[in-house]
């Protein structure tokens, strides 16, 4: 059984309509790169996903549940985990507290977050407004694993980031992957990075899903079609 | 610069070594006003939870404050009449006992504060600055228009309520108690506002959608600090009225409301003693300002700008090092 199963979605800022049809299935373990071109979509997906805009068709489930009508609290307590785009952390609390604001029984606790990024255990009592971005980004992270969630949901993770910090970013990513149970969504723009880890990719064009498939065959004429400038 | 918490301790310092003093120059007078800094205080880390952590601007404090007022000129002056409150269905009888008042008290107002919290709450912003005050002057109007307990004239109570082993009348003794609650509410606000509630309560302010998608219940969480704060403010209106052996509507103003909103602002926004250095400057300020001129909420005015505009982060924002803040 699908974990989140997204159905002919459609979605609008009041008069504005962005999504017109998206079709979204992820299974449990299962990482799924979500692609497209610039305001084709993308965030406004997640953002019906995570409950913070409601849909105006279509069905959403997430692990057996019909969300279409939970707050976006109890949606995330379901066990949605999402690391949001922009300025992540809460930047007036220290690491340690942005991990235990959040925190709630399971197996990521402080030792399983400080194994996967060493740095927060460094920087434990510093400000998270005073990390670098690929600190902060680390942060983000590790506060959506510390709800101990069965869907991560990573909103551009690696936009704006130095390249080693990024690399850290997607070996981190390809860890979690082999933990096994923890199911993926990715959001992101580059392919090579992404081929690294993701199972299956879904595109988006103009608030429709057009293309889904594994990531093995995505050819260059799709990518071309699709995604390319 | 100091560290906050240096800052903190000489704070303290300064609030026993004044009375202290006046108990040995002899000027009870003095202890009063040591004592109304800490009640007022003591209202303002009340607000300061709801304002400062939770970036709930309320604009109805003195809601709390006045409905904790009552609560001990209700209790004590049935006791000092010997009538009962009420006889069915079952019989309550008013009391003198100070840990039952500030009980009865902290009580009350945190229903109110429920009330309240719950249908402001569902606000936001200027709305909910705005739905805060109406409740403060509906209680404001309401304490006027009812006769039964002295409506605009106030209550009279003519011995302070009594606490087991002291004698309250003696200024220095009251003050002890008053400084004693103070110094206890605030050791568990500290606690409170390191434990998760505390952080989700600062992240919510921060911003509440990312706290929705961590999974925290923002509304619950604002409603509960809300709650605690209305409580903690209530237990100053209490001590308040037993100060002055007196309740009266002012309790319930929106100037009580505004004041201490400005203990806040002066000492500093979410900080742990931003209050009671407000509370206490405020003091100071009414005591010596107020000699000069029956207008001295002019001065005030401009101290209260000059903070606003020179020293963000209040008294304590200014002196202390940035790393210990919160809230910022």
């Amino acid at each position: 059984m699908n974990l989140l199963e997204m159905k002919e979605i459609s979605a609008s800022y009041g008069a504005s309509q962005a999504l017109f049809g998206v079709d979204l299935n992820i299974e449990d373990g299962q990482v799924v790169a979500l692609m497209g071109r610039n305001g084709m979509g993308k965030s406004t997906t997640i953002k019906v996903i995570c409950r913070l805009l409601k849909h105006s068709q279509g069905q959403v489930q997430f692990a057996g549940h019909d969300i279409a009508g939970l707050a976006p609290h109890k949606a995330a307590q379901l066990g949605l985990g999402l690391v949001p785009e922009g300025r992540r952390c809460f930047t007036n609390l220290s690491v340690y507290e942005n991990l235990y604001a959040s925190a709630r029984a399971g197996a990521w606790d402080f030792a399983a977050v400080h194994d996967l990024f060493p740095r927060l255990a460094e920087r434990r009592d510093q400000l998270a407004g005073s990390l670098s971005g690929g600190e902060q980004q680390m942060l983000a992270i590790g506060r959506a694993l510390m709800t101990n969630p069965r869907l991560l949901i990573l909103d551009e993770a690696t936009e704006g980031l130095a390249p080693v910090v990024r690399q850290e970013i997607w070996a981190a990513i390809a860890r979690l992957k082999q933990t096994g149970d923890l199911a993926i969504l990715v959001v992101d723009k580059t392919l090579r990075e992404l081929r690294q880890v993701a199972d299956k990719v879904v595109i988006l064009e103009r608030g429709v899903s057009v293309w889904h498939g594994d990531m093995d065959t995505l050819t260059p004429e799709i990518r071309d079609q699709y995604l390319g400038v | 610069m100091f560290q906050e918490r240096t800052l903190d301790i000489f704070v303290l310092l300064i609030l026993v070594i004044v009375p202290a003093s006046a108990v040995v120059t002899d000027e009870p007078f003095t202890i009063t006003l040591a004592t109304r800094a800490v009640i007022f205080a003591l209202a303002g880390v009340g607000l300061n939870l709801a304002l400062g952590q939770g970036g709930l601007v309320s604009f109805g404090h003195a809601a709390f404050f006045g409905v904790g007022g009552y609560a001990m000129g209700i209790l004590a002056s049935h006791a000092q009449n010997y009538t009962p409150i009420m006889e069915t269905p079952f019989l309550i009888e008013g009391t003198n006992s100070m840990p039952v008042i500030w009980l009865v008290a902290i009580v009350s107002s945190g229903l109110v504060a429920l009330l309240v919290g719950a249908l402001s709450l569902r606000t936001s912003g200027v709305y909910f600055i705005m739905v805060t005050l109406a409740f403060g002057q509906m209680f404001y109007y309401f304490t006027i228009s009812w006769p039964a307990y002295g409506g605009e004239d106030g209550l009279s109570i003519y011995v302070r309520n009594q606490f087991p082993g002291l004698n309250t009348l003696d200024p220095i003794q009251f003050f002890g108690i008053c400084f004693a609650l103070l110094c206890i509410v605030l050791f568990l606000v500290d606690r409170l506002n390191k434990s998760p509630f505390g952080l989700a309560l600062n992240g919510a302010h921060q911003n509440e959608e990312r706290a929705l998608t961590v999974g925290i219940n923002v509304y619950r969480l604002r409603l509960v600090a809300f709650v605690i704060s209305g409580a903690i403010t209530g237990l100053a209106g209490a001590l308040f009225a037993d100060l002055n052996r007196f309740v009266s509507p002012t309790m319930f103003s929106w100037q009580i409301s505004g004041e201490i909103m400005i203990f806040i602002i002066l000492g500093g926004v979410a900080r742990l003693f931003g209050p009671v250095v407000g509370a206490a400057l405020f003091i100071l300020l009414e005591h010596v300002l107020g000699g000069l001129s029956d207008y001295w909420f002019i001065y005030l005015g401009v101290i209260l700008l000059a903070v606003v505009l020179f020293a963000k982060g209040g008294i304590i924002g200014k002196l202390a090092k940035r790393e210990a803040g919160h809230g910022q």
